[in-house]
């Protein structure tokens, strides 16, 4: 049980990809972190290079008070669970949780005893004469973790531990994740491109791109309050809307409408700045009757989303500035924003519709940075309190 | 409607000869398969009946039977030690051969050398020079100087020599066909390179070294060439080798023996297929069955 400290991590692998760039990151004693991204933006590398399988190209890695950036895997004391789990086809589901414990020498039957209780903790404990080609894919998973849990590591790292199962078995699996790493205690990374996966599991998620991290925070923080436009389309089942605006005597022009200034943003912008109106989905009201200053344009498509429909509305939005003039000079663009409206108030494609932000949940982006109250931070470390607003 | 009746008084005479021409057909195949069926089977017939005849012929014919050829190969003082001298110079090439193709495979699968294909064809290319008869007099010289000569470890290390390049190419192939996510799941647990070629590549491509084993083992039961040049006395000779000297004193082939060592000679060989291929499942290529 150890914290990791990542410092300048970079890794190029031959042929020049930059998969890691120059990566600050600590992650905590005991916590549950997730790394999430867009595919190929070095997740899996990230993962790698701390368990020791891809060699650093520069900076350092430490696991505890252990400087490890030059250890062989076997040395660093961390288990992997691969995404396709990697359990050996040649042998039982007993002999394969009990590898770890036969390198260190461990006798053949102490370590069948011990292979037999951890499969007992996680419920694998019928099938410990089974081949892994004889199993599930969720018993695969467990016997994989079984297989990491049996050499007592201080550091777990899962690479995309559930995408390899439908939906269903997902959400169980997700949940007998959490509650095992809660018991265990043991520090965990966990690599996923699924970013409801990473806010239901995960302590803390940093959110990755192109090699670098452009957010570290808790799921609320990440999720209400994202450092930048970049993690603010990522984060969301639905993106957040990011729409052009005119600071404009106290309040926000979009086209006609005028917005009131997201609170921490008072005394942080200047008359006539344009900036990007951040707000998600879920957090604006939909009505069918005209509201004064309100966001207004047509319903272009309604997605039924089950017990919620995600409504697309194109609204007549400021004009996108003078950068890029394709349509002459106060000719207002279009914009589309997207709503969720509750069961039974969905309105038809065609109709005309208005939306209100509610109040607290709206967000300012200065050249793709959050506008806060505290100047403008790369990333915003608000304390828990301070991160619920509303 | 109209379109669709059209075309049936056009089809409906043609439909006999239709028929007939496939039956000729099918006739002309199963009489040109049978055909090339006998071809191979004659020799095999008159391996099973030849033994057990008292005076066989070249022609298979049906065996007056008796078992006195038997009788007359066990009096003849090197037939069954040289089948143990074909045993010991098999496995000990077989042995050398899966060994080192093994990790030579499993090094070129995994490590990323340049010309690396280029080098595997080459090999593969040369390979068949090497044991062949144009280099029969470099490699008498050699064995000579290396004082190999009439020295069984000469011939196996020579066979092994030509053997080898075509069976890393083999294992190559099982090898490249083994993710390696396994390897490095082991490589996390702190497994040797050398636990981790144990416990986990052998395992995986076993059907690939019971492959190259065997055909290790066929091809040196078969070669004439090697033994019979750089071994002196026919106390070491294989049993390729004996099958030579197995004549009357007239100069004549002694059918009842050559027969009789025929069949003995090609029983173990056969066998050990039928087992190999039965345990292991004998193919070619890579890729894990789970
Ligand atoms: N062995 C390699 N050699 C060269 N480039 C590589 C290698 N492995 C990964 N890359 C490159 O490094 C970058 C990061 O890859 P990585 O596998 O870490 O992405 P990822 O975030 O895990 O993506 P995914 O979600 O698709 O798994 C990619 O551009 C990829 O093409
Ligand atoms: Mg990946």
């Amino acid at each position: 049980m150890s914290a990791i400290t990542m410092r300048e991590l970079t890794k190029v692998y031959p042929g020049g990809v930059r998969a890691l760039d120059a990566l600050d990151l600590e992650i905590a004693d005991g916590e549950f972190f997730a790394l999430l991204g867009p595919s190929g933006c070095g997740k899996t590398t990230l993962l790698r290079t701390i368990a020791g399988l891809e060699v650093a190209s520069g900076g350092s890695v430490r696991i505890g008070e252990r400087d490890v950036t030059g250890l062989p895997p076997g040395k660093r004391d961390v288990a992997m669970v691969f995404q396709d789990y990697a359990l050996f086809p040649h042998m039982t589901v007993r002999d394969n949780i009990a590898y770890p414990l036969r390198i260190k020498k461990v006798d053949r039957r102490t370590r069948g005893g011990k292979a037999a209780d951890t499969a007992e903790e996680l419920g694998l404990s019928g099938l410990l004469e089974r081949r892994p080609g004889q199993l599930s894919g969720g018993q695969q998973q467990r016997v994989a973790l079984a297989r990491a849990m049996a050499c007592h590591p201080q550091v777990f790292l899962l690479d995309e531990p559930l995408s390899n199962l439908d939906a269903r078995l997902r959400l169980e699996a997700r949940t007998f994740l959490k509650r095992l790493q809660r018991e265990l205690g043991v520090t965990t990374v966990f690599v996923t491109h699924d970013q409801a996966e990473a806010l239901a599991l995960a302590d803390r998620i940093a959110v990755m791109e192109g090699g670098r991290i452009r957010q570290v925070g808790t799921p609320t923080e990440v999720f209400r309050r994202p450092a930048n436009t970049f993690v603010a389309g990522f984060i969301g089942s639905t993106p957040m809307n990011l729409i052009d605006a005119r600071v404009h005597g106290g309040e926000l022009a979009v086209g006609p409408a005028r917005l009131p200034l997201p609170d921490d943003s008072h005394g942080q912008v200047t008359d006539g700045e344009r900036l990007v109106y951040g707000i998600r989905p879920e957090y604006l009201d939909y009505s069918p009757t005209a509201v004064p200053g309100a966001l207004t344009g047509e319903v272009v498509v309604v997605e039924n989303l089950g017990s919620v429909s995600l409504v697309s509305l194109d609204v007549p939005a400021d004009d996108t500035g003078p950068a890029d003039a394709g349509s002459p000079a106060g000719d207002a663009g279009r914009t589309s924003v997207q709503v969720v409206v509750p069961e039974g108030a969905e309105p038809e494609p065609g109709d005309t519709g208005w939306v209100v932000p509610r109040p607290g949940r709206s967000l300012l982006y200065r050249d793709g940075t959050l506008v806060t109250a505290t100047a403008t931070a790369e990333v915003p470390a608000p304390r828990a309190g301070a991160a619920v607003r509303s | 409607m109209t379109t669709d009746t059209a075309p049936v008084p056009t089809t409906e005479p043609t439909r006999p000869t239709v028929a007939v021409r496939h039956l000729l057909a099918q006739i002309g195949r199963y009489t040109f398969l049978c055909a090339i069926l006998g071809f191979f089977a004659l020799p095999l017939l008159w391996l099973a009946t030849a033994p057990f005849d008292d005076t066989p012929t070249v022609t298979a014919s049906l065996p007056r039977f008796t078992l006195d050829n038997f009788r007359a190969l066990l009096d003849n003082p090197y037939a069954l030690s040289s089948l143990l001298n074909s045993v010991y110079l098999a496995a000990g090439t077989a042995a050398l051969v899966v060994t080192f193709a093994a990790l030579a495979a499993y090094a070129l699968s995994r490590v990323r050398v340049p010309g690396r294909d280029a080098l595997l064809y080459g090999l593969l290319l040369l390979s068949s020079i090497v044991t062949g008869t144009a280099t029969m007099v470099p490699l008498f010289e050699l064995a000579f100087r290396l004082n190999l000569i009439d020295s069984r470890l000469g011939v196996i290390l020579i066979l092994s020599g030509g053997l080898l390049p075509a069976a890393i190419f083999i294992l190559k192939d099982f090898m490249d066909s083994t993710p390696t996510s396994y390897e490095e799941s082991a490589r996390v647990f702190g497994a040797s390179p050398l636990q981790i070629m144990r416990h986990i590549v052998v395992p995986l491509v076993r059907p690939g070294l019971a492959t190259v084993g065997v055909w290790a083992v066929a091809n040196v039961w078969g070669n004439f060439l090697v033994p019979f040049l750089l071994l002196r006395g026919p106390d070491k000779a294989p049993a390729a080798v004996i099958m030579y000297t197995l004549y009357t004193e007239g100069g004549q082939a002694d059918l009842r023996l050559l027969s009789t060592f025929s069949l003995l000679y090609s029983l173990p060989v056969a066998l050990m297929f039928v087992f190999v291929s039965s345990r292991y499942g004998f193919r070619f290529h890579g890729g894990i069955k789970r």
